[in-house]
């Protein structure tokens, strides 16, 4: 297979590629983003004092953890036409993202905290602490050193996921593959070069996941 | 109209249905050889041999780091490039027992290494071979943390394999993209989709869940 594997054509469609990598940086970014903030809420919603609002949580979290992203992608995708919202293609994408790693990065924020002690926060309290000293200076440096690892873990699948978004004809590294091979029939050097980007993606950000484990890390005080 | 496309819809049932047996017959497959896989591949990941440990972590690496779409495509467009012609059901399977096994192999690996080390050492005294340590030592007592997350991969299996869809295996998600273009009614389709992939992960993810708690106790009962 590899001797006869061809640079050249790599290099020619290497604007290509460069241009799909970018997109694929951006699309998991603007939903990495989003699904931060959506899991922040819904976690908040979880562990509210509501009961309608931790069961609105709750069925959130468990139909998106119960059902396949590229289910949840088409449903978006054919579905939202269907009820007249009709979007770009790369929005419906991100929003089937977002929603999808909220629901994960809600359960990994709730867990972060939930390991706290609440004898912490008691003990906060009776030092006089105001409710956002606590937050500051004791839950969230623990639930953040908490989760720094299962966030970034849930990062490197969002980044995978984002390869789905070329099923609904985005730009992105998978369909800059595809692309490549259809108009040369070169699968080898099509998929080859996209999964290497992947992984050029992957290390980094395994390299980031360990490094904050030895550097952010406030190990927990108990 | 809604009411036509959903008698539609229901006049289709079978065709759907036909689809969970092959996300059923898919999956399956890949579970029962992931998991053998999975677990010879842990054994040699937590084992003394450092040639083999690394081999299989760049393995596992390299599969963790790309996304399941393009692995599919690799094996499906790229092993007929080296002779080697497949169907698209066992380049499903093939891909899939692929993914599971890499992720097994990392459970597998950790809850070996969970494992006390005096244990080892006090079964080496006792006189144990390599395999009888592993067999009646060390695996019964891993098993505890390995168990829960094997169940948890079990669920990503099942909703993973909605992505070998884009090499033309019919399963429920294919059905659901075949039945979306005769009835234009996204919501309520995937909708019937996701319903199906529900049916089948939500008991699994509880099981997973009451696993945990169970383990748990029965590790600090000891």
């Amino acid at each position: 297979m590899l001797e006869g594997f061809n640079f050249r054509i790599i290099w020619e469609y290497m604007p290509l590629y460069m241009q799909c990598f970018a997109a694929t940086l951006w699309l998991s970014g603007l939903s990495l983003f989003g699904a931060v903030v959506v899991g922040i809420i819904a976690c908040a919603m979880r562990l509210s004092q509501s009961r309608i609002m931790r069961s609105m949580a709750g069925v959130y979290i468990e139909t998106i953890r119960s059902t396949p992203l590229l289910a949840q992608l088409y449903f978006f995708y054919f579905g939202l036409p269907s009820m007249g919202i009709m979007l770009p293609e790369w929005l419906t994408g991100v929003i089937a993202l977002t929603l999808n790693s909220g629901a994960y990065y809600a359960e990994i924020i709730r867990a972060g905290i939930q390991a706290i002690p609440f004898g912490q926060i008691e003990a906060g309290i009776a030092s006089g602490l105001s409710y956002f000293q606590r937050m500051g200076n004791i839950i969230l440096p623990q639930a953040l050193g908490n989760t720094i690892r299962p966030m970034l873990g849930q990062a490197i699948i969002l980044v995978k996921d984002s390869s789905l978004l070329s099923l609904i004809s985005i730009m992105e590294l998978t369909r800059a593959g595809q692309v490549l091979t259809s108009e040369r029939f070169t699968p080898a050097e099509g998929f080859l070069t996209t999964a290497a980007f992947y992984l050029i993606i992957y290390y980094l950000l395994k390299a980031f996941s360990g490094w904050s484990e030895k550097r952010l890390i406030f190990r927990e005080a108990h | 109209m809604w009411g036509f496309y959903f008698n539609e819809l229901m006049r289709s049932l079978p065709f759907f249905l036909k689809g969970l047996w092959m996300t059923f017959a898919v999956s399956g497959l890949s579970l029962v050889f992931g998991t053998i896989i999975g677990f010879f591949g842990g054994i040699l990941r937590a084992g003394r041999n450092k040639p083999a440990r690394m081999i299989v972590g760049a393995w596992v690496d390299l599969i963790r780091g790309t996304p399941f779409l393009v692995q599919i495509f690799v094996i499906f467009f790229i092993l007929p490039g080296i002779g080697i012609e497949l169907e698209a059901f066992p380049a499903a399977v093939i891909a899939l027992t692929n993914l599971t096994a890499s992720f097994i192999t990392e459970i597998v690996a950790s809850g070996i290494l969970a494992v006390d080390k005096g244990q080892q050492e006090a079964a080496t005294a006792s006189g144990l071979s390599n395999y009888q340590q592993l067999r009646f030592i060390v695996l019964p007592q891993a098993i505890r943390s390995i168990l829960p997350p094997l169940v948890g991969q079990y669920v990503l299996l099942v909703k993973d394999s909605s992505v070998v869809s884009a090499i033309g295996v019919v399963d429920i998600t294919r059905v659901g993209w075949l039945t979306v273009q005769r009835i234009p009614e996204g919501l309520m389709v995937f909708g019937l989709v996701g319903l199906l992939y529900f049916a089948v992960c939500y008991p699994l993810i509880n099981l997973s869940g009451f696993l945990e708690r169970r383990m748990t106790v029965a590790s600090t009962r000891l």
